[in-house]
């Protein structure tokens, strides 16, 4: 098993057709990723890498019954793709596209939830259930199958701990990067239970970095409700402190976001944590017992 | 994006959002006429920086003669300002603001600002303006109002009532001004794509009425596209200028102060391989991320950045492709020492799509001073062992 997307999800592209949204349509195909159309306004009718392309999400859905869609179009767009899917019906919106307005994200994921449709991103790698389903620009060929769960919300630090947790002879179920902008759909707190619900999984790598305080949050789930092992690094020990201009940021989140902070935290929740990303493979052996 | 307190003021003013009357100078002679245009009798020569706390360290000050006027603005101008919120280098004044002094009454803080937690914008609001809000907040957390508006619906009235009976004011005259100061505000924060504003302090002057005396605003720079009038604001001078030259070519940087120069990709990546460099004892001079366009040209610049540091002793190149193609930066190394005299070691792990390719590419080309590392914990190790040894 796995969460969220297995081998029998079908998927549509919107921005199927742009540079970005082709070239990364083709390796999910090539991976094995159930991709059943695209979307691309004025281009409805035609046919792309040997799916058919349709004009609105509405039309694509009923015509294909995808479930998921994986967003790549330009920055300015994605709040109106977001919610374009959220009223088609569409049941999870991963969106890999950087550089959306963070107020445009506000409007989209309030309707996407409204509508109960789940969100991944924006400026994520996207979400991986190994040697089945790759919905998004991740290098698909360093996920194994195996029984290790992974939240991150860097993208390469993604790839850093699914090759590690590999290269120990371990493998993953499903790899989700979050995305680390301001506003992001599914975060740990919504993930790590579903990794505890999943019997496949059975330890769990979460990547977190300095701001916010997601990581906070999470600590104060694993504590209360996962049984099953996470092992967890914070990047950004070493960075220099922001440059800040005003303090209503600070007040507003009640914390300083610092890695410390995050992993003092995550240890007195019982999470093993590493100091440095080289170490997560290791400490994944180490938690899993080999 | 950040800007400056006349620049603020400038967008306060177009929504109706009341303010002193003042005007930015950038020498001491304009600083006195300006100060004969506002016409006193009372005048405050403020330090345009991007930092708070300028107050405190003594870039902002009363004048009660023109003849005071021209000696503060002296006095400030050209100033190295350093503040809490600045290096300890500080920051040179390069523009001054002269504004008309005001009555001051009672000194309020109100700020908007994205809470991540609530996804929407938060209004906050104080009694307890003028001195460290940060303070206030820790102490006296009760003292700080906060009032979440939900964008679908707006600012409403009952929003503003909430703010004017949190900050006791009473009188039905004032009361409908503040309401109307913290709709406007939250107007402008909502239609210019603001990620905050914030005023410390807004005063109550002698007459009743509300003055913002200080702004601070930062910006969404994802949304900066859509706001030409805004974007023209960015001072550049304000910026670090390796990082804006770094920018340029799509390329993430910010200096630091160890021997380790960094090329990564990815800001996670990028962190994550500073903090190994530090867990086995050597120290990054630098955070660089490549970005995931990368390509030789931008590769060869990024060599370029970080060895006009003189303190780089070594060059850790830590890739792992997703997007990023590993034989691209391949190209780029050998590209980069063909142009730029590199004569320190490059440790280079490559990992991650065609880094076999990669491999490939540099065992043919054969540069000397280059190291391959295996992974990241040997690519580390090899450029803390290789930057001792320099
Ligand atoms: N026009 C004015 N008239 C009278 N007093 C003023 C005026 N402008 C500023 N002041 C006084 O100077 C103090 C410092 O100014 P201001 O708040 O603008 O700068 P700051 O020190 O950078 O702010 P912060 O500490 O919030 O970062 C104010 O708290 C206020 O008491
Ligand atoms: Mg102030």
């Amino acid at each position: 098993m796995s969460i969220l997307v297995n081998k029998d999800t079908k998927v549509i592209v919107q921005g199927f057709t742009g540079k970005e949204g082709t070239f990364h349509a083709e390796q999910c195909l090539a991976y094995g990723t159930k991709i059943v159309g695209g979307v691309t306004p004025n281009k409805g009718g035609q046919e792309h890498l040997g799916k058919p392309v349709f004009n609105t999400v509405a039309e694509a859905v009923k015509t294909t019954g995808a479930t998921v869609s994986m967003i790549f179009v330009p920055p300015a767009f994605v709040g109106d793709a977001v919610m374009e899917a959220a009223e088609a019906g569409i049941e999870l919106a991963v969106i890999i596209t950087e550089g959306a307005p963070v107020k445009d994200m506000q409007m989209a994921k309030a309707y996407a939830t409204k509508h109960g449709m789940k969100t991944l991103g924006p400026n994520c790698p996207g979400i991986i259930t190994a040697e089945e389903c790759k919905i998004g620009i991740m290098p698909g060929s360093i996920f194994k199958k195996g029984n290790v769960g992974l939240i991150s919300k860097s993208g390469t630090l993604t790839y850093e701990g699914a090759n590690q947790v590999c290269n120990e002879g371990f493998g993953i179920t499903t790899a989700i990067g979050i995305g680390g902008d301001p506003i992001i759909g599914l975060s740990y707190n919504q993930i790590l239970p579903m990794f505890e619900a999943d019997p496949d999984t059975h330890a769990i790598v979460m990547i977190g970095e300095i701001g916010g305080d997601l990581e906070i949050q999470a600590a104060k789930l694993i504590k209360e409700q996962i049984t099953k092992p996470v092992v967890a690094f914070i990047a950004g020990q070493t960075a220099p402190k922001g440059k800040t201009m005003g303090h209503a940021g600070a007040i507003v989140s009640g914390s300083a976001g610092t890695a410390k902070e995050k992993m003092e935290a995550l240890e007195a929740a019982g999470v093993k944590v590493v100091v440095s990303p080289a170490e997560i493979g290791k400490a994944i052996a180490e938690v899993l017992g080999k | 994006m950040n800007i400056h307190e006349y620049q603020a003021k400038q967008v306060f003013a177009k929504y109706g959002v009341p303010i002193p009357k003042g005007i930015m100078v950038e020498s001491v002679d304009a600083a006195v006429e300006a100060a004969k245009e506002l016409g006193g009798p009372i005048w405050v020569v403020k330090a345009q920086i991007h930092a708070g706390g300028r107050g405190l360290g003594g870039g902002v000050k009363l004048a009660k003669t023109l003849d005071e006027v021209r000696e503060l603005a002296d006095e400030i101008l050209g100033m190295t300002l350093v503040t809490h919120q600045t290096t300890a280098e500080g920051k040179l004044v390069q523009k001054l603001y002269i504004e008309d002094g005001a009555d001051i009454k009672d000194e309020l803080y109100l700020s908007v600002v994205l809470d991540r937690k609530l996804e929407m914008p938060l209004i906050m609001a104080s009694t307890e303006g003028g001195m460290n809000i940060e303070d206030v907040a820790e102490k006296t957390p009760e003292k700080i109002i906060t009032v979440p508006v939900d964008p679908a619906i707006g600012f409403q009235g009952f929003h503003g009532r909430e703010l004017a009976f949190g900050l006791g004011i009473t009188d039905k005259a004032e009361q409908k001004k503040i309401i109307s100061f913290a709709q406007k505000l939250f107007k402008l924060y909502m239609e210019n794509d603001a990620e905050m504003i914030e005023i410390n302090p807004l005063v109550k002057t002698g007459s009743g009425d509300f003055l913002a005396l200080d702004g601070k605003m930062g910006f969404d720079n994802s949304a900066l596209g859509r706001h030409p009038d805004i974007a023209a604001m960015r001072d550049l001078s304000e910026e670090d200028a390796d990082e804006v030259e770094a920018a340029k070519y799509g390329l993430s940087y910010v200096a630091l102060d160890g021997e380790i120069g960094c090329m990564v990709n990815g800001a996670g990546l990028a962190m994550g391989t500073m903090d190994t460099i530090n867990y086995m004892g050597g120290t990054p001079a630098n955070f660089l991320d490549v970005g995931g366009s990368a390509n030789a040209e931008t590769v060869a610049k990024g060599f370029e950045i970080i060895l006009k540091n003189p303190k780089v002793k070594a060059i850790f190149v830590n890739i792992f492709g997703g997007i990023v193609r590993c034989d691209r930066i391949a190209n780029g190394i050998i590209e980069a020492t063909k142009i730029t005299d590199v004569n320190v070691p490059v440790i280079v792990r490559l990992d991650g799509t065609n880094a076999p390719e990669a491999a490939q590419i540099l065992k043919n080309a054969n540069i000397a001073n280059l190291i391959v590392g295996d992974d990241l914990g040997d690519g580390a190790a090899k450029a803390v062992a290789a930057a001792k040894q320099a």
